[in-house]
């Protein structure tokens, strides 16, 4: 027992510097980016660089600026840039990618050479990536060259250096829109739960829905953040930033759910073969579903790619572009070529808080369950 | 269940008739998809290999007609120190986090304690966060370590933030050797350190393969750390690159090529060790 307990100490012993190394270098240095986003630290020119700079509180300013300030309005397009790119993203990736695993999963011949071809862009750099798709997207050449090819006009597509939108909508309607869309989730919980006979949560999820609903029809139209309207939409020069990521990471899922396929026993498909399923009602209720925890790990991990992902948009649109532009690219630029680091704080906060919706409650629900039995 | 029903019903080739397509229409999705994915790496060489003056958008997609490898030369001569500069990086950085990971990952996994589960969680968060949530902090810290500009503070930041995901793979891998291994180790009388070295390290060269290979690809593929961090000097190959390609006055066969020598180390390593690419790959999807 005591040399039990001697191994047990190393054991410890052996972790502590990482768990050391952890604790400063993620919690401390976010508790510390936290804090210094709600000083002044760099706002004043003079004093960011300073060697013992000036610094003092200024609350939640940062971030009032920044979702209200007449000249942030960068950042709040990169909000919605960055909304619209995941999605897109999420999609291209989870389409493309279980397409291929699907094709694979029908064992063509070559299977490994084909495998190789489609991830291979996995082991570039986002700035490889990007280099090479700048060069596919060009204006008059690259893929706009493609439609010549059968005898039509060359394509007209600015791919990276469009500067329309869709989907626009007014900034100052944004705590409306999101109360209408929280309200209307609610009702459908809370029919949900009415269904299933849960009173009381069907009560509740109703009461929020309706006190959200109310607001949103009589106090939302009065809130405004901004004197003017500013609109705010999917900017068409994304698609070809999207397009360069979907070629970089559909890969990834690609191999994801051929790993998930692999690993489905054939005895299953045989049984739903037996019970009189054709090929499309196999997929539909029986290989579907047990490919839906791998889907929600894949997009766990691609949201977070891609909420950080700045290195991509960096190498194809340059930094300077705000029509493509996203946080984590305006963090970088904010602290290090502006100095004005409580705004990049602040920015750099905002996307944690992001990545963390996602990335919370997976860790917590991936290793709940273990530690029952450890 | 019957055994005799599914010969009948399911036809000779049940596995071909996946998904109701015809074994041509398989073969032109797979040719359409591999299109999609080596067009741009066509476009890319036969760039590199154009001479400036041949280079024109109307003319993308030609073959160049005499082959310039002049371009190499000269981008070599432009990122050639970086890329030296990512190669000491990413081999130093790789090793110091692998070994720190493999014994993170063996008393994790091999030693554990109440708690183990919540600290392991709490220590993979540091590979999901945005570093622009810790950068400004980094930065600081580096630089009053008088660690700015040089690759060691570079090699630092790396060696942290890849303790999460080189630990993970280690403590996955070392959960599949068998408990009974150690216990018996325990009953011969051998104490933590000598479990590990006989019993542990020597079955680890898989993993140790795994992860290496994983660390070299992000470390020299990574971006952020290597713009905020280091000076002229000392930087990295990918910073290079985007300074190499951001320019407007190059002509474009200059960046395809620096492209091409800032890809080839990474994409070596897939094509030789592909496998344990994937396994990485894989292990970073986190199954607890």
């Amino acid at each position: 027992m005591k040399g039990l307990s001697r191994d047990r100490l190393w054991s410890i012993a052996v972790l502590l510097p990482s768990i050391l190394l952890l604790a400063v270098f993620v919690y401390g240095f976010i508790a510390r980016t936290v804090y210094v986003s709600l000083t002044d630290w760099g706002n004043d020119p003079a004093q960011a660089l300073a060697l013992d700079p000036i610094i003092r509180w200024v609350g939640l300013a940062n971030y009032q600026e920044l979702f209200t300030g007449f000249l942030q309005g960068r950042f709040r397009q990169e909000l919605v840039n960055t909304i619209f790119f995941t999605l897109f993203f999420i999609l291209g990736c989870l389409g493309l990618g279980l397409g291929l695993a699907l094709v694979l999963d029908r064992n063509p011949r070559g299977e490994g050479l084909w495998r190789t071809i489609f991830l291979f862009p996995m082991s570039l750099s986002f700035i490889v990536t990007g280099t090479i798709w700048r060069w596919m997207l060009q204006p008059q050449g690259g893929v706009n060259q493609f439609p010549n090819a059968v005898g039509l006009p060359a394509g007209q597509f600015s791919w990276l250096s469009s500067t329309d939108s869709i989907w626009k909508f007014d900034w100052n309607a944004l705590p409306l829109i999101t109360a209408s869309v929280v309200g209307l989730v609610l009702i459908l919980l809370a029919v949900r739960a009415a269904r299933a006979g849960d009173r009381t949560r069907a009560i509740v999820s109703g009461l929020c829905a309706a006190l959200l609903l109310g607001w949103a029809l009589f106090v939302g139209p009065n809130v405004r953040l901004l004197p003017a309207p500013e609109p705010h939409g999917f900017n068409l020069a994304l698609i070809g930033i999207i397009i360069a990521a979907v070629w970089q990471m559909s890969g990834y899922t690609m191999a994801l759910y051929l790993a998930g396929l692999r690993g489905i026993p054939e005895e299953l498909r045989e049984a739903a073969r037996v019970d009189g399923a054709n090929d499309f009602g196999m997929y539909r209720h029986v290989i579907f579903p047990l490919l839906a925890p791998i889907t929600l790990s894949a997009m766990i991990i691609l949201g977070h790619i891609s909420l950080k992902i700045f290195d991509l948009v960096y190498a194809m649109t340059g930094p300077d572009n705000t029509y493509t532009s996203v946080p984590a690219l305006n963090m970088y630029l904010t602290s290090f070529r502006q100095n004005q680091f409580a705004l990049g704080a602040a920015i750099g906060t905002i996307l944690l808080i992001l990545v963390a919706f996602v990335i919370v409650p997976y860790l917590s629900s991936s290793f709940r369950g273990e530690e029952g039995h450890a | 269940m019957t055994t005799t029903v599914p010969t009948t019903t399911a036809g000779p080739a049940p596995a071909s008739r996946r998904f109701g397509l015809s074994r041509a229409g398989l073969y032109a999705l797979l040719v359409v998809a591999a299109l999609f994915f080596l067009l741009p790496i066509y476009l890319l060489i036969a760039t590199a290999l154009k001479s400036p003056d041949a280079i024109n958008l109307a003319t993308t997609w030609q073959w160049p007609r005499a082959l310039n490898w002049a371009s190499f030369a000269d981008a070599w001569g432009k990122i050639g120190g970086n890329m030296l500069n990512s190669l000491f990086l990413a081999v130093v950085a790789t090793i110091l986090s692998a070994l720190l990971g493999s014994l993170n990952g063996y008393a994790l996994a091999k030693w554990k304690f109440r708690g183990a589960n919540t600290l392991f969680a709490l220590m993979l968060f540091g590979m999901f966060i945005p570093y622009q949530a810790v950068l400004i902090p980094l930065f600081q810290f580096v630089k009053s370590l008088g660690l700015y500009g040089s690759i060691w503070g570079l090699i630092l930041a790396h060696v942290v933030y890849g303790l999460p995901i080189t630990t993970l793979i280690f403590r996955n891998y070392y959960a599949e050797v068998p408990d009974a291994l150690v216990e018996a180790a325990t009953i011969d009388g051998a104490g933590f350190w000598n479990i590990y070295r006989q019993v542990i390290f020597p079955l680890s060269v898989p993993g140790f393969v795994v992860v290496i290979i994983w660390e070299f690809t992000q470390v020299w593929n990574e971006f952020l750390f290597a713009a905020t961090l280091t000076n002229t000097s000392s930087q990295p190959v990918t910073y290079a690159l985007s300074q190499l390609a951001g320019g407007q006055a190059v002509s474009w066969n200059l960046p395809m090529a620096g492209a091409i020598l800032a890809a080839l180390p990474t994409l070596l390593v897939y094509i030789l060790l592909g496998r344990y690419f994937v396994r990485g790959l894989l292990a970073g999807s986190v199954k607890g």
